[in-house]
């Protein structure tokens, strides 16, 4: 009959406990916090200011330059006085493809997004084949060697012609494009597992699947990652030349459609994302392969 | 003597093109129940690529392995390999190494937490339960080779295959190992192969040593019985006059009569 009494007491009186907890436990620490994160401070200092120097070098010269009558580029305080209301507001939408650039930039990020999953997914499973089976890669490789120096936007017309839309044949530049790369890594990736390994699979008898699981995959995830990074990198650059001859709604079309109307600073504005997303997207796929290669980079 | 793995007349001839190499030419042996023998021989005479088609990862020319009156000619936990490099997998923790060969061999014959136990128990022979979370990165190559040995062991192999297992360690580590394999020996019963090219290791571990000749075309040119009391010790051996003379016996083999010739 007692249990349920103490039974609320306890649950009551959690909360306040583990509120307590941290505080008490954290005001010793205090003193070495502080120096830590001065040091912080100092590390993040040494890696930033350099860059912000030469940006803004290169900023100044670029003003300087731009400034004279009948220059043909705007310098940097015109850009901004131009594009204060795109930069202020990125969400608005007035219908059509009258859109703020958060909506351009993320249609072509899920364009990206669509196109780039399914060539991971073929290009990983493509070069587990050729990178395991001598006959696929006698047949297939020649084939990826020539494929993969057509240049993205020859694809477009071809893709138009099957499809018939803008918007499948956007996603089908991007996975043509970006699948190369991933298949190549992934096949050399697949042929560099050490003959160790194969052995310690064979020894406990994995099956394919097993293999291709618990050996293959985390065996070659160093070169798997390296052939997904190239990949949106290629993926990114494609589909903003691949939007301008779609158009649509996107971050390359707007780029288009700012040239037809001669807004030079919101061509240049939107440069500038299209390098940040690039970056970001760069930076996402790399720190994913640290996350999963984790173990597997150094033996 | 009961035979149970038998090498029976085994050739294995590499062919590169035109060209082929007889590597092993003959080789006959039989291994008891719970005996320890040693391959020794100078290196490129072809002890490993033996051990290799007695583990079913090669297979001979001609002739071929029986273990158990039936013959064996693709790898199997049955012959589980102690690999000179450790081959741990490095993404891997300590235990999951351990448990890929244990979920596989005992995936109908144990439950969950009956594996889960069995591994630990391997581990803790080869007192390494302590990093059982730790990747191979993170602990030492004798320790590495312990795990190894443990994922042998729990495989519980009718034979196991020692691949130079101590040869990529130091003196000091080498020493302690061997007493730990000896101890698992003498404990577990196991019928052990081993691959080595250390006079002072073949004698103190093995039962049987097994001099191999000099490549192309080894053959085995003698066995030696070591009829050392077990448990051994090795500070009592080091003055012991039947080690001394089987020492003498396999220096005499390697040094004098199959002196390693370079290849000119």
């Amino acid at each position: 009959m007692n249990m349920p009494a103490t039974k609320i007491e306890v649950e009551t009186a959690a909360p306040a406990a583990t509120v307590a907890a941290p505080v008490v436990a954290m005001t010793p620490k205090r003193p070495p916090r502080s120096e830590a994160y001065a040091r912080m401070a100092r590390e993040t200092a040494v890696r930033v200011i350099p860059p912000l120097v030469v940006i803004a070098l290169l900023t100044l010269v670029w003003e300087l330059v731009c400034r004279r009558a009948g220059s043909a580029l705007p310098p940097p305080s015109k850009v901004f006085k131009d594009t204060k209301e795109l930069i202020l507001d990125p969400f608005f939408d007035h219908g059509g493809i009258d859109k703020g650039l958060f909506w351009h930039l993320s249609a072509s990020l899920q364009r990206v997004a669509f196109g780039y999953s399914l060539s991971a997914i073929a290009g990983i499973g493509l070069g587990v084949l050729v990178g395991q089976s001598v006959w696929a890669m006698r047949g297939l490789d020649p084939l990826f060697q020539v494929l993969r120096t057509i240049p993205p936007l020859a694809w477009l017309p071809l893709s138009l012609a099957a499809f018939r839309d803008g918007q499948p044949s956007a996603i089908f530049v991007i996975f043509i494009t970006s699948i190369w790369p991933i298949i190549i890594n992934t096949a050399v990736g697949i042929r560099n597992i050490p003959q160790d390994y194969r052995n310690v699979a064979a020894v406990v008898q994995l099956n394919p699947l097993e293999f291709f699981t618990k050996i293959m995959i985390p065996a070659a995830a160093p070169y798997i990652f390296t052939g997904l990074r190239i990949g949106i990198g290629l993926s990114w650059l494609a589909i903003v030349a691949a939007e301008m001859l779609i158009g649509g709604v996107g971050i390359g079309f707007f780029i288009w459609d700012a040239w037809n109307s001669s807004h030079i600073s919101e061509i240049i504005l939107a440069l500038f994302y299209v390098g940040i997303v690039g970056f970001v997207l760069d930076r996402l796929i790399a720190g994913l392969g640290k996350v999963v290669t984790r173990g597997t980079a150094q033996n | 003597m009961t035979a149970y793995l038998k090498l029976d007349h085994i050739d294995k001839i590499f062919t590169r093109g035109a060209a082929t190499t007889e590597v092993l030419k003959d080789i006959n042996l039989t291994i008891e129940k719970g005996e320890y023998v040693s391959i020794i021989g100078h290196s490129g005479c072809g002890k490993s690529t033996l051990l290799n088609i007695i583990a079913g990862l090669t297979n001979a020319t001609t002739g071929g392995v029986l273990l158990e009156n039936r013959e064996v000619n693709s790898p199997g936990p049955d012959r589980a390999v102690v690999f000179q490099n450790h081959s741990l997998l490095p993404w891997l923790t300590v235990y999951e190494n351990v448990k890929l060969g244990v979920d596989k061999v005992f995936a109908k014959t144990k439950t969950k937490a009956e594996r889960d136990a069995w591994v630990m128990h391997n581990l803790n022979l080869v007192q390494m339960a302590h990093a059982r979370d730790k990747r191979p990165s993170e602990i030492s190559g004798g320790m590495k080779q312990r795990v190894g040995i443990a994922r042998a062991l729990a495989m519980e192999p009718k034979v196991l295959l020692l691949d130079e297992p101590f040869g990529a360690l130091d003196a000091l580590t080498r020493a302690h190992l061997q007493d730990s394999v000896m101890a698992l020996h003498q404990k577990l019963g196991n019928t052990i192969l081993m691959i080595t090219h250390d006079v002072d290791e073949a004698v103190l571990l093995s039962d049987r040593i097994v001099m191999m000749t000099n490549g192309p075309s080894a053959r085995i040119g003698e066995v030696l019985e070591v009829p050392l009391a077990r448990p051994r010790k090795r500070l009592e051996l080091a003055t012991n006059t039947t080690y001394l003379k089987c020492r003498q016996r396999v220096l005499e083999f390697l040094y004098e009569r199959h002196r390693f010739v370079e290849a000119a």
